[in-house]
Parts: structure tokens; C-alpha cells; sequence
């Protein structure tokens, strides 16, 4: 298969609009991805598909990625009146970074053999902008997996035809899968060094049961 | 109540046996045990395998698998039991008819097993049926699952048919229904069945 950057800068002159960044990764072989911004995600799939030299005709996995938000504590020299004179103050100002999910394709090509091409799309933060683009027209085989994602991440897909909860039931509010996620409290002893499940202990016991 | 010894083995030289009605009830109960033909995970598989013929678990004629809770009288629980199917098998082992039994065969329908710290697991069915044996393993060789059979055997061997510590399926105020949990916002409602069963006690002794 060519190169990523080959392939982002024939999808640009293919599709100028799409706004394409190749995502690096640092283990040895880099699997590098292409992230797309969803509004173009259905177009570059479908180049990926149809275009002759790449053929990516098989989406052999979808899963998803959450990032929570990140307060980063920065220090800051900032300049204050003082008496009468200015003097320059170090302060730490709590930067906060938004999160994201991630929902991550892998598309192979049955016919020539080759990939996989690893593309992602991002949503906007972690509450309201929870939407990308169903890839089900192009990629039939994802509509089980997107639908996965949603359940698990809470990731909408615009363009999916049937977006149900798949493995939790209907009127399930939670989405396992989030880091924030808050499992319910249906807690029961069991002998084990994992630091949670002897703090869930301490909470569930009184403090004079001694717990090793 | 009871047959004097010596005029029993009297009478047997006869040709005449005595035998108390209970043992022989029972003795057709435990010997004709129809599991309901139902595998929720890898548990299943040797659940399957114990009833081929290699490990053949017609000796103890319990061979016929039934399709229909309504003709069955064990429920061999084989396998984790998620929080989605949690509801049906309660449902299931409500249409069965007394008296009726339950194997909880292989660590995920005990406790959860592997599973126990996930969201989507119900920590054993025994939160919401009564179990009568739990077959640890995971999962249990075939001849584990013949052994829990054979205990279960020997119980209902055991049990009485009058007085004060018959079995339930015997009481007039005990109707063998269990309530089925619902599917709620965060958790099935209710989470377990109080009734049924309690969360363990810890309880350590000083060293």
C-alpha cells in the first residue's frame, strides 16, 4: 500500500474541503492513522473504497477512544500593582483541555490484499458535539460495530439507519465504556489484591472488620 | 412406621418387598431429572459433552434435554448470565413446574467469575433463583458436572415428603414464583432478591 502521506495528499486533490491529519504512533512499526473531520468522512471513505490503487472494500473493526477533559495546572508570570510599584507575580492558571471520543476504522483490502488503513474521526468535546459520520453506507459490515460504539461510548452516528443499543437494553442511561462512567454499587466481598475492590471493602464494611 | 428389619428380610426371601413410599417417590424423582435444554456461554459445551456418549450423562437419566421449561424439572445454569438475560432466565425458572431444581454449573453463574467487576454481569444467579448446587470450574470438566448431578441426586433422596422440614414445592404458602427483575436506568431492578439471597457477612477473627 502507498504511503499515508501519499494517500492524504491524493485524497486533498481529490477532495480539497476535507480536512485530513495523519496521526503518528510511536511503537516500532508506526501504525500511523488519518484523521477526518465528519463532515468528509463519508467522501473519503468512499475514495478509499473506490479508488484503484487502494480498493479498501473491507472495515474490519470500529471501536472507540475516550478522552476525558484535562486540567493542566501552568505557571504563568503575570505583572501587579503592588504599593505603588509594579512587580511580577508567578501564578498557576488551571488550563483546561476538552476531551473527545475518537471512533477508529480499520479498512483492509480484500481485493489487493494490502492495509490496514487505520482512519478516525473525532468528535467535538465530550457532551453536546457527540456526532460523527456513520461510514455504513460505504462499509455495511460497521453498522453492528457503530452501533457497539454508540452503546458502549455514547458516540451518535449521523447516517446510521438503525442506532440502538446493542449489547446494554433500551432505557439504559449509562455508556459503559467512558472513563466517567460510575458502575452501580452491587457490591459483594471476594479475597483479591486490587487496590479498588478493597476500597469498595472499607466503604461497604464497618472499620473494625480488619481488612488485611 | 418403620418395617422391622428382620421381618423385611424375611419377607424379601418371600419375594415380597417393602419399601417406604417416600424412598421409592424419590427414587423415580432423582433418576429421571429433564434438564432444560438451554447454554448461555462455553459452560454449555461440556454441559453438551456430558451428555454424549462418552461421558453418557443418561446412566443417571437425566439425558432427556427438554426444549420446554414446562416439561422440565432441573435447570442447569451453564454460563455467565448477563444483566440482559438475567430476566429471562428468572422467567424461565418460574414457567418450570415443581418441585424443580437449579445447578449453577461453572464460576460465572456462581459469582460472575472472570466477569465479576464488569458492568454487564449479574454476580451470580443465585442473587435471584434459589441454586440447589454450585459446580466451581471454569469451565467444569464433564465428570464435575456428573458429580453435582449425583449431590443432587442424594438431596432429593434426602428430602422428606411430610413434616415440618418438607420441601418448599410441599408448603401451601410457598408458590415457587420468583419476581423477575426489570431492566432499570443504571441496573436491573431489583438487584437481587432479598428473599433469596443476602449479601456475605464479613467477618474476620482476631488474629
Amino acid at each position: 500500500m502507498e504511503s499515508l502521506e501519499l494517500i492524504r495528499d491524493r485524497i486533498l486533490s481529490a477532495l480539497p474541503q476535507a480536512q485530513l491529519e495523519i496521526v503518528p504512533n510511536g511503537s516500532a512499526n508506526n501504525p500511523a492513522s488519518l484523521r477526518v473531520d465528519a463532515a468528509h468522512a463519508l467522501a473519503v471513505a468512499q475514495f478509499l473504497r473506490d479508488d484503484p490503487a487502494l480498493r479498501l472494500d473491507y472495515a474490519s473493526n470500529v471501536t472507540g477512544i475516550d478522552c476525558p477533559d484535562v486540567v493542566k495546572p501552568e505557571k504563568v508570570k503575570i505583572t501587579r500593582e503592588y504599593q505603588g510599584q509594579s512587580i511580577e507575580v508567578e501564578e498557576t492558571v488551571q488550563t483546561k483541555i476538552p476531551g473527545y471520543f475518537e471512533v477508529v476504522y480499520h479498512l483492509y483490502s480484500m481485493a489487493l490484499k494490502h492495509g490496514p488503513l487505520v482512519l478516525r474521526q473525532r468528535t467535538g468535546n465530550r457532551s453536546d458535539q457527540i456526532e460523527v459520520a456513520s461510514l455504513t453506507p460505504i462499509y455495511r459490515g460497521a453498522e453492528f460495530q457503530e452501533r457497539e460504539v454508540y452503546d458502549l461510548f455514547g458516540v451518535r452516528f449521523q447516517g446510521h439507519r438503525d442506532l440502538r443499543r446493542l449489547l446494554m437494553w433500551e432505557g439504559f442511561q449509562d455508556f459503559p465504556m467512558r472513563k466517567d462512567y460510575v458502575e452501580p454499587d452491587d457490591y459483594e466481598y471476594e479475597p483479591t489484591p486490587h487496590n479498588e475492590v478493597l476500597d469498595k471493602t472499607r466503604r461497604h464494611y464497618p472499620p473494625e472488620v480488619n481488612h488485611g | 412406621m418403620a418395617v422391622d428389619e428382620a421381618l423385611r428380610d424375611e419377607l424379601r426371601r418371600q419375594g415380597i418387598v417393602t419399601i417406604q413410599l417416600e424412598t421409592l417417590y424419590n427414587w423415580g424423582r432423582k433418576n429421571s431429572l429433564w434438564p432444560l435444554g438451554f447454554g448461555l456461554a462455553c459452560c454449555a459445551i461440556e454441559m453438551i459433552a456430558a451428555s454424549m456418549a462418552r461421558f453418557d450423562l443418561s446412566r443417571f437419566g437425566a439425558e432427556v434435554f427438554r426444549p420446554s421449561p414446562r416439561q422440565a424439572d432441573l435447570m442447569i445454569v451453564a454460563g455467565t448470565v448477563t444483566k440482559k438475560m438475567a430476566p429471562q432466565v428468572v422467567r424461565l425458572f418460574n414457567q418450570m413446574p415443581e418441585p424443580k431444581y437449579v445447578i449453577a454449573m461453572g464460576a460465572c453463574a456462581i459469582s460472575g467469575g472472570p466477569f465479576k467487576q464488569g458492568y454487564n454481569v449479574l454476580k451470580g444467579i443465585d442473587r435471584y433463583i434459589p441454586v440447589d448446587v454450585h459446580i466451581p470450574g471454569c469451565p467444569p470438566r464433564p465428570e464435575a458436572l456428573i458429580h453435582g448431578l449425583m449431590l443432587l441426586q442424594r438431596k432429593i433422596a434426602g428430602q422428606k415428603l411430610t413434616g415440618p422440614d418438607r420441601p418448599s414445592h410441599l408448603r401451601a404458602d410457598e408458590n415457587g414464583e420468583f419476581p423477575v427483575p426489570a431492566f432499570g436506568a443504571h441496573d436491573l431492578e431489583p438487584a437481587q432478591n432479598q428473599s433469596v439471597w443476602q449479601p456475605p457477612k464479613l467477618v474476620r477473627e482476631p488474629v
